[in-house]
């Protein structure tokens, strides 16, 4: 009986070392979709670096352990109970969110979301990394690329509640009549970003579609399974995976050949960009359509009619640059 | 003999009575917890003793705790319902698509509750009836309820719920004190009442400890037990009811994985996994100390993870201890 209420107050004790007691004026909480993924851990670093560019604002970077919008609507309640002064999100769900984000507004903090959407009710403005209609052309456009007699292919995709990779997806597919009619897409799956998952959804489409050509991933969970799956599997050279991919994660698979070409756009940016935009809310800049935003050395943006932005174009990874940026992130 | 025969035999709701005092003072230990979690969450964070701030933590585990109470008493019978996070699913999808064909509020209440209570029913006839292991059937139902959820909704949401709707997982009763909470208070009492002081109560007991026993006792088992996975099936339609009203939203990944945490709070309260010992007030004021240390660690900005673990601690620690505890009393008798 001791024993568990010692063991309750150690722990909390030891919880209650990780408070760091530093006082700044501004606090800003990036909120990702979840913790352990690459992509978010160089979106804080680049919110880091915006961070102290602009000095004096904590960035306090959180997130649920499993992708789930319950865990994020819990850690917008305990950010709205610290009284931070911006949320910056990037949502596991667009519309499950908007109660509480809204409740954050009510209680005078700003909020906007990254990366992945929250509907235009729930906050103040949206950047997005790229253009939803340029990467569903891109990411056909990578695996096209090196089909050059047509060929199919495959989407797997992150869970299937996601809402960019959605767009993304749809954009992809309005694309392909148009743009690349000898491409034929013949399945879409979704790993929901777990590896087990995303593994085995990789190894039945193989099994599935014997004559596939090439796995296109959208997420950067995904496409690391579906090049592992095909570098197992022996295909590499008759499969090409590629997709949305951190280069630091999937050196190895542009080196071994499982892959010709992947994209993503710079997260250290995006990161770096959602606490700019944060600070300008703070700081009393309005977010109506039109608006121009500067984002440091990343430039600036403007406000669509939804009150979002897009920041840049993805950037193509191949043998020629992997090795270069898989040292950045 | 004729003297045995006038005493009034009552069977106990307590394992044996060397754990009787260990069970006995086992809701006193959790509130020394409790109380010990909040002083300790007052000191850690300067945000937690906020009218407000304790009033938004109570959202975080309402709804699971609503189901928790219902839990208890299908654990304490010797059974289990993992299906309950997949019937919020369910219940919640069949409100959605009733909101598709103008339904209003009061109607998507009824709804949620009877969709909860139709697939209580399925669980209750697949075990009692065909007797079949609840934690095979419920694991079967729980793919089964959200797989149909998936199939209604893919990737698509439900969300325009009506403004009023919004009552059940946002509005308020009085100041802080919202709807939500006052209603699991309302239900808790009612459990306590249920378990503790009726004869439907001290039959869960006499079930968990041993059925045999209590089906050549009179009492009517499969009934019972009938009863509680319609029970624990309303209660999740509830808690549907309240999840969706508060997300304001259908997804069917809603409430994934909740399951797992019901059942922690439950057995975090003290009740045998086992069957046949628990209390009400155990369960409630595990839910309250799972709230507090979720959100206490939350102010902390602690990652999902590490609490994760502590929790993981906490319920080891729990199952383990009354084990020991007896191991210790046993060797030295």
């Amino acid at each position: 009986m001791k024993l568990l209420k010692a063991l309750a107050c150690t722990s909390l004790l030891a919880a209650a070392t990780f408070a760091a007691p530093a006082v700044a004026q501004e606090r800003i909480a990036l909120v990702v979709k979840s913790l352990g993924n690459g992509f978010f851990d160089a979106a804080a670093r680049g919110a880091e670096a915006a961070a102290a560019e602009i000095g004096g604002i904590e960035v306090i970077y959180t997130g649920p352990t499993s992708a789930s919008a319950e865990g994020q609507i819990e850690i917008v309640n305990s950010l709205i109970a610290q009284n931070v002064d911006a949320i910056a999100i990037s949502a596991n769900d667009p519309d499950a969110l908007v109660p509480v984000l809204q409740r954050a507004m009510d209680r005078g903090i700003k909020v906007l979301s990254w990366d992945s959407g929250v509907a235009e009710e729930g906050r103040m403005l949206h950047l997005n990394p790229s253009d939803t209609a340029l990467i569903g052309e891109t990411i056909i456009k990578l695996a096209a690329d090196y089909l050059p007699d047509g060929g199919d292919v495959a989407i797997l995709s992150a869970s299937s509640t996601a809402t960019n990779q959605n767009a993304w997806i749809a954009a992809a597919e309005e694309a392909l009549p148009t743009m690349f009619p000898n491409i034929n897409l013949v399945a879409v799956v979704y790993g929901d970003d777990d590896s087990v998952k995303s593994t085995n959804e990789a190894l039945g489409l193989l099994q599935t579609y014997p004559d596939l050509d090439a796995i296109i991933a959208p997420t950067t969970v995904g496409v690391v399974a579906a090049a592992q799956v095909v570098t197992d599997e022996g295909l590499i050279g008759q499969v090409n995976v590629t997709g949305l991919a951190l280069p630091s994660e999937f050196k190895q698979f542009i080196d071994n050949g499982a892959s010709q070409a992947v994209a993503l756009w710079n997260p250290i940016d995006l990161g770096y960009s959602a606490v700019y935009l944060a600070h300008a809310l703070v700081g009393g800049q309005e977010a109506a359509p039109g608006a121009t935003f500067g984002i440091g050395s990343v430039g600036e943006v403007t406000l669509d009619d939804s009150t979002s932005a897009a920041m840049a174009a993805p950037f193509t990874f191949d043998a020629s640059n992997i090795e270069e940026f898989s040292q950045i992130y | 003999m004729s003297e045995e025969a006038r005493t009034t035999r009552s069977i106990p709701d307590r394992l044996d009575g060397r754990l009787k005092s260990a069970v006995l003072s086992w809701p006193s230990l959790l509130l020394a917890v409790a109380v010990g979690v909040f002083i300790l969450n007052s000191f850690a964070s300067p945000y937690f003793l906020s009218a407000w701030s304790l009033s938004d933590a109570t959202f975080n585990f309402t709804e699971k705790a609503l189901i928790a109470l219902a839990m208890a008493l299908l654990i304490i019978s010797g059974e289990i319902d993992l299906s309950v996070a997949a019937i919020i699913a369910l219940a919640s999808t069949m409100m959605g698509l009733a909101l598709q064909f103008g339904v209003d509020t009061p109607g998507l209440v009824l709804i949620g509750i009877g969709t909860g209570l139709l697939c209580g029913m399925f669980n209750g006839a697949l075990v009692t009836g065909l007797g079949l292991p609840s934690i095979v059937v419920t694991i079967g139902t729980m793919s089964f309820f959200r797989g149909i959820s998936f199939i209604v909704l893919g990737d698509q949401a439900f969300k325009g719920y009506p403004a009023d709707f919004a009552f059940f997982g946002q509005g308020y009763v009085w100041w802080v004190i919202s709807f939500e909470f006052t209603f699991f208070l309302f239900c808790a009492v009612l459990f306590y009442f249920l378990l503790h002081r009726t004869t439907f109560g001290r039959q869960i007991f006499v079930i968990g400890n041993n059925p045999t026993t209590a089906r050549f006792s009179g009492v009517r088992v499969e009934r019972v037990k009938f009863i509680l996975f319609c029970l624990t099936g309303l209660m999740s339609g509830l808690a549907a009811v309240a999840l969706t009203s508060r997300l304001a939203s259908t997804r069917p990944s809603i409430a994934m994985g909740w399951e797992l945490e019901v059942v922690t709070i439950v057995v975090l309260g003290g009740v045998s996994i086992l069957g046949g010992a628990g209390s009400i007030q155990g369960v409630v004021i595990a839910a309250f100390i799972m709230g507090m240390v979720t959100f206490g660690l939350g102010l902390l900005n602690v990652p999902g993870i590490v609490m994760s673990i502590f929790i993981g601690a906490l319920l080891i620690a729990v199952i383990a201890l009354p084990i020991l505890f007896r191991m210790i009393r046993e060797r030295r008798a």
